[in-house]
């Protein structure tokens, strides 16, 4: 069917159109002359929020690749909500490092238009191209502070990664290709549907393939090797920006793509989902303990949260599909929070992000303590905060799904995961601070601004989650 | 009808969220805040015994139930309720906290807001889990709880104060969680049965579940609850956390926290699982009289008086997980008499050795001895406390004792010959720290001179010395109001242990 509206290409066009404004003020822009550039990016981010809205329950649909159905648009909103938080916590962050403002700024709205590509994508060509255009900007993004070796180091093996993976992914879209003649996910299905098992063993390589691509960008456990570095060799804001959009871009399309086109399929893949969930959440868990970095600490954490997100992948019924979608929106704000707090307590010449650098912040920052524990004990999972309803949803998802052992190992994991949340809040009130540590910035503006209105949704969503639950349930419901 | 059981949670959260934003920067205000908790922990207080007037003793059903819809697409309610089970819970929380609070006067002296926070905040959380009848509001409570008791435990706690916190929150949440799966698992049973997902206790009672899931909800649920008890073998965080805590904290983990774990035996292993409680009474039973004995003998070679009380609580509370598996009238309301006997004695013991340990920052019995003569009135006091606690009669551990005892000789009279050893011992080692501690002449000089009972304190120990008199001399008052419900409920788990032949079928025919 021939379709020439532009309706659902407009959230992602309220984006770009910001990045291309930022880019052409800094352009403009006179030498020393301060300009209000992440304003900009907030404007167009709000534009997509409304285009959002109001394009709710309309299924829209553009050139026949990318579709606004309501499961896209919940994800473009937590990306909107990610995006908003990310300029909040990095306008003081480029002041004090000396970041290249205008760089930086239209990197960031670039990749997030990159990522509502994704999220709303129905080729898997598309989705491609969108990975590339969130993944390129994130790497420069990485790798940023050019006089910094750790993030160049980690921006570099970042790339290297991303590109092989890419590689990976491309490939499965060739196969997929030279089997169903199509990249349109529709398409595909029709294909897949008709289809038996036995038929056609190469559609089980094409299903590999994707899902390791898949896997390298969700960092799932084995093809998790770059998280650590990259997160903790990039700007915290940076790390905070990634570990959320970018997971939510690709969670988005992945269960997109697995669970409508090769749903079929679901025998096949269900069982492997199961093993990277397990291994995922066990070993960003466990290897999280050793931490002695903050920043490699939460690394390890959201690699274990993106295992989480797999086991509503592995339900695959429709508690799981809008438990994940819950979850990212309930981890967005929550990682982002906790990386915002990381990052404005550090100094130009010091990120201040080992643990020790934390001890007695009770004592001397504590509000910001404060704010930091909520989000620890949000990541953590327990009540009454965002974190828990998100777990309680995720692992009710398996229970229904019969999945006993992957919600035990879930519940034992995030135990675990306390534990290395604790030693934070351990160090922050619990520790006498190090008399030769300098005093910790005070907090103001719009970073401290960002923070308290995290630290609202989070508990909003922990104690009156009611709204965002229909939402979420409201989301599934057109397209799987 | 005002909303009593809101009342009773919400306030104290809300003074909590009241003190955050009271200034008191270098603790220009402690003194105010200090008066303002009070007055919160007071004023609650007062509604619990308004609860308590207002209760129809003779009706067995919820009472006070509020409920409307929180997250209607799972079935989730806000409901709340209270029957004589959880009735007394509940006061003895309201009418422990503001004595904790007083006792905190003399220790506690730095981030003197923060700490008044956490307490209200954790009186607010603990009084919620009694009233919740839904699960899921429930585990919420039951969850939040520790947050605020880690905080008590790690900020203001003594020398090994980090690993206790830790230790704590980790054996409790490793038990809770197990809990959660359990708890979705009903509700996704539930939902099989009658095509909707709920989390309402009373629907779920009236499930009808296959005796082998049965076992391993029971077995999730129970174990829950045996760490929180703590049932032995799981009671080795209880010694660190309740020795490492100050005395507020310690008052509150023994007088109220270790009532969660037997209360939720009582309020959802046995009734929801009634097969599977009936399989696994004896062996629950089993671990409470290996804990009365084997509380006692660590008790007895104690040097340190705040350890000493803390074993004790694994022998006391064994009898109460033994009232419970009896699962007769007498034993029941036994366990229940015993939880509330245990919460004032053993809070008053925690709140007086403080009292000692504030003043010679020791708690070792051998720097003490002759404090009788030095100290006449605490010594009446923990004279007082301590006959209590080892169930001389007249007192309140006599009634709930006597209770169990008869109630589970009614069913297995093995268990009362070992439980009785664990009598005397309790007599024995109760009685030696009295003696060494209180009699014989002054052995250190610095004892010879320390103060009495401040106002402060004395206002702390008189309600628990003459509550532990009027639960010794007047058991009927509390016994009243929970009859009826105890009798509901040990009819309920009787009449649906008669269809245990179904286990023993189902277990055969397995084989």
């Amino acid at each position: 069917m021939p379709n020439t509206s532009l309706d659902a290409v407009v959230p992602m066009l309220c984006v770009v159109l910001a990045a291309l404004a930022v880019m052409g003020a800094e352009a403009f822009r006179g030498r020393g002359e301060d300009m209000p550039l992440g304003g900009l990016g907030i404007v167009g981010l709000i534009g997509t929020a409304i285009s959002s809205l109001l394009l709710w329950n309309r299924n829209s649909a553009s050139f026949g690749v990318i579709v606004a159905d309501n499961f896209g648009l919940f994800v473009t909103l937590v990306l909107v909500i990610v995006g908003i938080l990310t300029i909040m916590f990095s306008s003081p962050v480029i002041r004090r490092d000396g970041l290249p403002k205008g760089e930086y700024y239209t990197l960031i709205l670039f990749s997030i238009a990159g990522m509502i590509m994704m999220a709303t994508a129905n080729d898997l060509l598309v989705i491609f191209i969108a990975l590339e255009i969130l993944s390129l900007a994130v790497y420069v993004l990485t790798g940023i502070r050019r006089d910094d070796a750790r993030a160049t180091e980690a921006a570099f093996k970042y790339f290297l990664l991303g590109a092989f993976s890419s590689a990976f992914f491309l490939y499965g879209i060739a196969f997929t290709y030279g089997l169903s003649g199509s990249t349109r996910l529709d398409r595909v299905g029709a294909y897949v549907a008709a289809q038996s098992m036995s038929d056609n063993p190469l559609i089980l390589v094409a299903i590999g393939l994707l899902l390791v691509g898949f896997a390298f960008k969700i960092s799932a456990v084995p093809f998790h090797m770059w998280t650590p570095d990259a997160y903790e060799g990039a700007p915290a804001v940076v790390t905070g920006f990634m570990s959320t959009g970018v997971k939510a871009a690709a969670f988005a399309a992945f269960a997109r793509v697995f669970l409508s086109a090769l749903e079929p399929f679901s025998a096949d893949w269900a069982p492997i989902i199961w093993l990277l969930a397990a291994a995922t959440m066990i070993l960003g868990t466990v290897v999280g303990v050793a931490q002695s970095n903050l920043k490699r600490m939460l690394a390890y954490s959201s690699i274990a949260h993106g295992g989480y997100l797999l086991v509503g992948l592995v339900a695959a019924n429709q508690v799981g599909k809008a438990a994940i979608l819950f979850y990212l929106l309930a981890y967005a704000v929550t990682n982002l929070a906790a990386f915002g707090v990381i990052a404005l307590l550090g100094a130009r010449d010091d990120a201040n992000d080992e643990l020790r650098d934390y001890a007695g912040l009770w004592h001397t920052r504590p509000a910001l303590a404060a704010l930091m524990t909520v989000c620890l004990l949000s990541l953590g999972g327990l009540p009454p905060t965002a974190g828990f309803i998100g777990k309680w949803y995720i692992f009710s998802a398996a229970v229904s799904a019969g999945y006993y052992g992957l919600a035990i190992i879930g519940v034992l994991t995030s135990v675990v995961s306390v534990f290395f949340y604790l030693r934070v809040v351990v160090m922050m009130y619990m520790a006498d601070r190090d008399a030769a540590l300098a005093m910790p910035a005070r907090i103001t503006g719009v970073g401290f601004a960002a923070l308290v209105a995290s630290i609202i949704v989070i508990f909003y969503l922990g104690i009156l989650p009611t709204l965002a639950l229909n939402f979420a349930a409201e989301s599934i419901a057109t397209i799987f | 009808m005002m909303p009593l059981l809101t009342l009773s949670w919400l306030v104290p959260i809300a003074g909590a969220l009241l003190l955050l934003f009271v200034g008191n920067a270098d603790g220009r205000r402690d003194g105010l805040i200090r008066w303002l908790t009070l007055g919160i922990s007071l004023v609650v207080f007062a509604v619990t015994v308004a609860l308590w007037v207002w209760f129809d003793a003779a009706s067995a059903s919820f009472q006070f139930v509020e409920r409307r819809a929180w997250i209607p697409a799972f079935g989730i309610d806000y409901y709340l309720g209270v029957d004589g089970i959880s009735l007394l819970l509940v006061v003895l929380t309201g009418f422990l906290t503001p004595i904790a609070l007083l006792s905190s006067w003399g220790s506690i002296e730095r981030k003197v807001k923060e700490f008044s926070i956490f307490m209200l905040a954790l009186e607010g959380a603990m009084i919620g889990v009694f009233v919740s009848l839904d699960l899921f509001l429930f585990y919420v409570f039951w969850d939040a709880m520790l947050i605020p008791m880690y905080f008590l435990i790690g900020i203001w706690g003594y020398d090994q104060r980090v690993y206790a916190a830790i230790k704590f929150m980790l054996y409790t949440m490793a038990g809770s969680v197990l809990m959660l799966v359990a708890i979705l698992g009903l509700a996704y049973l539930n939902s099989t049965a009658t095509g909707s997902y709920s989390f309402d206790l009373l629907k779920l009672y009236a499930l009808d579940i296959a005796p082998p899931a049965q076992m391993w909800f029971f077995l999730a649920f129970t174990v829950a609850f045996a760490i929180k008890v703590p049932l032995f073998p799981f009671h080795t965080w209880l010694p660190d956390a309740h020795v490492q805590a100050p005395t507020a904290g310690s008052v509150i983990l023994a007088g109220v926290l270790l009532k969660m774990g037997t209360y939720g035996l009582l309020r959802f292993s046995f009734p929801l699982f009634p097969e599977a409680a009936a399989y696994f009474a004896p062996w629950l039973a089993l671990l409470a009289v290996i804990g009365i004995i084997y509380g006692a003998l660590v008790a007895m070679v104690q040097p340190d008086m705040k350890k000493l009380v803390a074993y004790s609580s694994v022998s006391h509370l064994g009898f109460v997980v033994l009232g419970i598996c009896a699962m007769n009238t007498q034993g029941v309301q036994g366990a229940i008499y015993q939880m509330l006997a245990h919460g004032v004695s053993t809070g008053g013991l925690f709140l007086m050795v403080g009292m000692l340990s504030d003043r010679r920052h020791t708690r070792l019995i051998s720097e003490f001895g002759g404090l009788k003569g030095v100290m006449p009135r605490l010594s009446a006091a923990f004279l007082i406390i301590t006959l209590a606690s080892i169930g001389l009669p007249g007192l309140n551990g006599f009634v709930g004792e006597f209770l169990i005892m008869l109630g589970a000789f009614r069913w297995d009279p093995r268990f009362v010959v070992f439980a009785g050893l664990g009598v005397i011992l309790s007599a024995v080692y109760m009685l030696w720290m009295l003696q060494r501690v209180y009699y014989g002449t002054v052995t250190h000089e610095e004892n010879a001179t320390l103060p009495d009972l401040l106002p402060r304190e004395w206002a702390a120990v008189v309600p628990l010395c003459a509550i532990a008199v009027v639960m010794g001399v007047l058991p009927t008052l509390f016994l009243k109001p929970m009859e009826a419900s105890v009798d509901a409920l040990v009819n309920t788990v009787q009449s649906a242990q008669q269809l245990q032949v179904r286990i023993e079928r189902s277990e055969r025919s397995e084989r």
